[in-house]
């Protein structure tokens, strides 16, 4: 199963690399991790994917709350919530597939973020499914550089990660 | 008050409490070895290898449950260092080990003596620290004691750059009283509710097992274990590392439970239909086979570390918290419900256990023209009372240690058991020592364990600690050789100690006393000499029956119910 695990954090030197190791050290599998300060500056707040069955979820999260810099954390997808991941996808973009493209940034609602005479630049955001589907139907030879931001995410309602 | 970065250390040290530190010096660790000079409240034990100082830190802080100090160099002094963390870390040892670092403005040049040691030891730490500003070391090392000791203890990592401890910047010093920290809170009591209904569910058993470890001596919670082990009149079994928590010579008491546990406590694991797991962590040592563990037993489990509980086992009532709070709501409890069903099946089952235990499974050839090993062990638990503190080695020596040293206090043995550290045993045993200079301290180890750390004979040299080394000399990396006897076709790869020293004079010219040992009958009086030796190191040199295995064994993917017997002897009744 995929989980999303929100972690409130220090925002010490060295917390990043608490976390990574980890996740090596303990073989958990880790598909995306991304991490940024708060509105509280002293506070980093780091969205973690990854997969496993229920009692390896339940012991990443416990080993996650063992860690000395780590202040809270929330397993997302326990309830309903919402996940945003940004994507930059650069094409090569001539004739008939660049217009191709055009239609699928419209269906999907990408940006064109930049134009030259044979690329193109389009930001996608959603969920990362979304971005997964995206990929899944550009032809293959058009992609020349994907970058992901890594899904971030927030739980709906009042529902809140705070101190 | 101002002091430098250098005197703020020692200062903090003496505001902890701290008496002792063991450690050895180095460019970057100059400056504090030069404010240490200056005072006498904190007296440094000088080792001969950092690994030595770890050992002897965590040996004093198993012997005395205060935290362990160690002091080493940057480079190879702290990589040096990184065995004896890791060690402390398995065991859940409270340590602070304070490392040199090289100057902040070339940290990450690859400087003279440069290891990242935060980064070395992040995986084997509890946690550690860079210290990036003086204004900051006195708050920084109060945490560092402060996560030692708290929770689930554990090694913390104080690394100082050198120009943190420049004696030429001084600025004013207060020792912080408390701390707080947003990011760490120990839970402590345990909830009451779940005690409830552990205690609920433990009154109903009528196979109860109590299966107890390490936290109950790092909780200092034997006092309270026994109570409610009597108010029960449950069996109860201890790992390695929970020996001496509940008295061994009680009737109660099974022994050591697991892999060379005995034949009634792995049988009591593998019957119970209640199993009473409480500071013990289910170690695959432990377990043996996860599939055919405690197969009919509904389990409770109390642990200060959430993480330790449901790990490898699925437990049926989880109560975080500490050992002594808990236990101590248990036995409340217990003494407000005097109702007890279940004193028919309990009787039934003290029978099947007493049947069990006749089998005498620890028993072993006493006619032998050879030492044997455990004959050395009871002849030292005789001659000692049982009082005495003992440090191991890793390997069979340590088992045997284990088995048949029958512990009755907490505290008292002292081994690695979560890392198998060989070399632990000698620079413990002078950890020990020093923190309880007037006890028998005894290290039992092998051959190939004390080879590596027997630099530290000079250290106890120079401290004058009376550590009683019982070398039990089988000439084999035992327990490598028996796990190659019985899974290897006796093909004995490497394992054969050739080139052996020879222990009397190797002892002897670190100005100690050497003795070789060769008779059974020399046994006992030479272990009354050497205790007769009050002041003096004795190194015991016994030459033992190279033949001999450790017994009972689970072997690798067996069960509690599978184990392999003493040669000869048989299970009266065709196990289930
Ligand atoms: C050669 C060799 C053979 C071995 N054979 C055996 C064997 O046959 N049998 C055996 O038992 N072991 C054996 N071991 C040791 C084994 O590897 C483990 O170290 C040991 O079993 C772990 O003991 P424990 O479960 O008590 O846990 P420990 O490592 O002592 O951990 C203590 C547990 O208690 C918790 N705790 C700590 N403080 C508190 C507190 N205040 N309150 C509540 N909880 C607390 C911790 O979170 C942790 O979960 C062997 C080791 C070696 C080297
Ligand atoms: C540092 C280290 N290296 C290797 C091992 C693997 N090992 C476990 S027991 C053992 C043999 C120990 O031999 P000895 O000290 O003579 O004790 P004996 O088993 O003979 O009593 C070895 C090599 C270990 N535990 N620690
Ligand atoms: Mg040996």
């Amino acid at each position: 199963m995929r989980h999303i695990i929100s972690v409130l954090m220090e925002n010490e030197a060295g917390a990043l690399s608490r976390v990574a190791g980890l996740f090596s050290a303990r073989n958990f599998n880790i598909e995306s991790l991304t991490v940024a300060p708060t509105q509280d500056p002293t506070l980093s707040r780091m969205t973690i994917v990854t997969t496993g069955n229920d009692s390896v979820i339940e012991q990443i999260t416990k080993q996650l709350n063992k860690l000395i810099d780590v202040v809270k954390l929330v397993d997302l997808t326990d309830s309903s919530y919402l996940e945003r991941e940004l994507m930059l996808v650069k094409l090569y973009a001539v004739g008939e597939v660049r217009d191709e493209v055009m239609r699928l940034v419209d269906i999907y609602r990408c940006k064109i973020l930049d134009v030259s005479p044979t690329t193109l630049v389009v930001e996608v955001t959603g969920a990362s499914k979304k971005l997964d589907s995206f990929l899944s139907i550009l032809k293959k030879d058009a992609v020349i550089e994907v970058v992901r931001s890594g899904a971030t995410g927030v739980a709906r309602g009042e529902k809140a990660l705070t101190v | 008050m101002e002091l430098s970065g250098a005197e703020i250390v020692i200062q903090a040290l003496k505001d902890e409490g701290i008496e002792h530190v063991f450690g050895y010096p180095g460019g970057a660790v100059l400056h504090i070895y030069d404010a240490l000079f200056k005072q006498e409240a904190v007296r440094h034990i000088l080792v001969r290898h950092e690994q030595g100082a770890t050992h002897a830190a965590d040996g004093y802080a198993r012997s005395t449950g205060k935290p362990g100090v160690a002091l080493v160099t940057s480079g190879p002094g702290a990589t040096n260092a990184v065995t004896g963390i890791a060690t402390a870390y398995l065991d859940s040892i409270p340590l602070v080990v304070i490392s040199g670092q090289v100057s902040t403005p070339v940290i990450g040049s690859d400087a003279f003596q440069e290891v990242d040691m935060v980064g070395i030891t992040r995986p084997c730490v509890k946690h550690n620290f860079l210290v990036k500003d003086v204004y900051e070391l006195a708050d920084t090392i109060k945490k560092a004691f402060y996560v030692a000791t708290t929770g689930r203890p554990g090694p913390v990592v104080v690394d100082i750059p050198k120009d943190i401890t420049d004696p030429n910047i001084r600025i004013p010093y207060k020792y912080p009283e408390q701390v707080s920290m947003r990011s760490y809170r120990p839970e402590s009591k345990g909830h009451r509710g779940q005690i409830k209904k552990a205690v609920d569910l433990m009154l109903k058993a009528k196979r109860p097992m109590i299966y107890t470890g390490g936290g109950v001596v790092l909780g200092h919670a034997s006092e309270q274990l026994t109570r409610f082990t009597r108010l029960l009149n449950y069996p109860i079994t201890n790992t390695l590392m929970g020996l001496g928590s509940y008295p061994a010579d009680d009737k109660q008491f099974l022994g050591m439970l697991g892999m060379h546990g005995t034949y009634e406590a792995n049988m009591g694991m593998h019957k119970c239909d209640v199993l009473i797991a409480i500071g013990a962590r289910f170690d695959d040592r432990v377990t043996g086979k996860i599939a055919t563990f405690c197969p009919h037993a509904k389990i409770i489990h109390v642990d200060v570390d959430p993480a330790s509980i449901s790990k490898t086992v699925k437990v049926d009532i989880p109560i975080v918290g500490q050992v002594k709070p808990v236990l101590e709501t248990m036995i409340e409890l217990l003494e407000q419900d005097k109702s007890r069903s279940n004193q028919d099946d309990l009787k039934e089952w003290w029978a099947q256990i007493e049947e069990w235990r006749s089998m005498n499974c620890l028993e072993f050839d006493r006619n032998s023209s050879k030492i044997k090993p455990q004959y050395v062990i009871e002849q030292l638990h005789e001659v000692t009372a049982g009082n005495a503190f003992v440090t191991s080695d890793v390997g069979q020596h340590q088992m045997w240690a284990a088995q048949y040293y029958k512990f009755n206090k907490p505290g008292r043995w002292i081994n690695s058991g979560g890392l198998g550290t060989m070399g632990f045993g000698l620079p413990a045993a002078i950890g020990v020592s020093i923190a309880n200079p007037d006890a028998q301290v005894a290290c039992v180890t092998g051959e190939a364990s004390i080879l590596m750390c027997i630099q530290e004979l000079a250290t106890a040299m120079q401290y004058s600690t009376p550590v009683k080394v019982i070398n039990l000399n089988n000439r084999y990396m035992g327990m490598v050789r028996q796990w190659q006897e019985f899974s290897y076709g006796s093909r004995y790869s490497h394992s054969y100690m050739e080139a052996l020293p020879d222990f009397i004079q190797l002892a002897e010219s670190f100005g100690h006393i050497g003795v070789r040992i060769e008779k059974p009958e020399d046994v006992r009086p030479a272990l009354e000499e050497a205790f007769a030796q009050t002041q003096r190191t004795v190194f015991m040199d016994f030459i033992t029956d190279d033949s001999e295995n450790v017994y009972p064994m689970i072997e690798a993917g067996k069960g509690h119910h599978e184990m392999r017997l003493p040669p000869g002897m048989t299970t009266k009744r065709e196990l289930a």
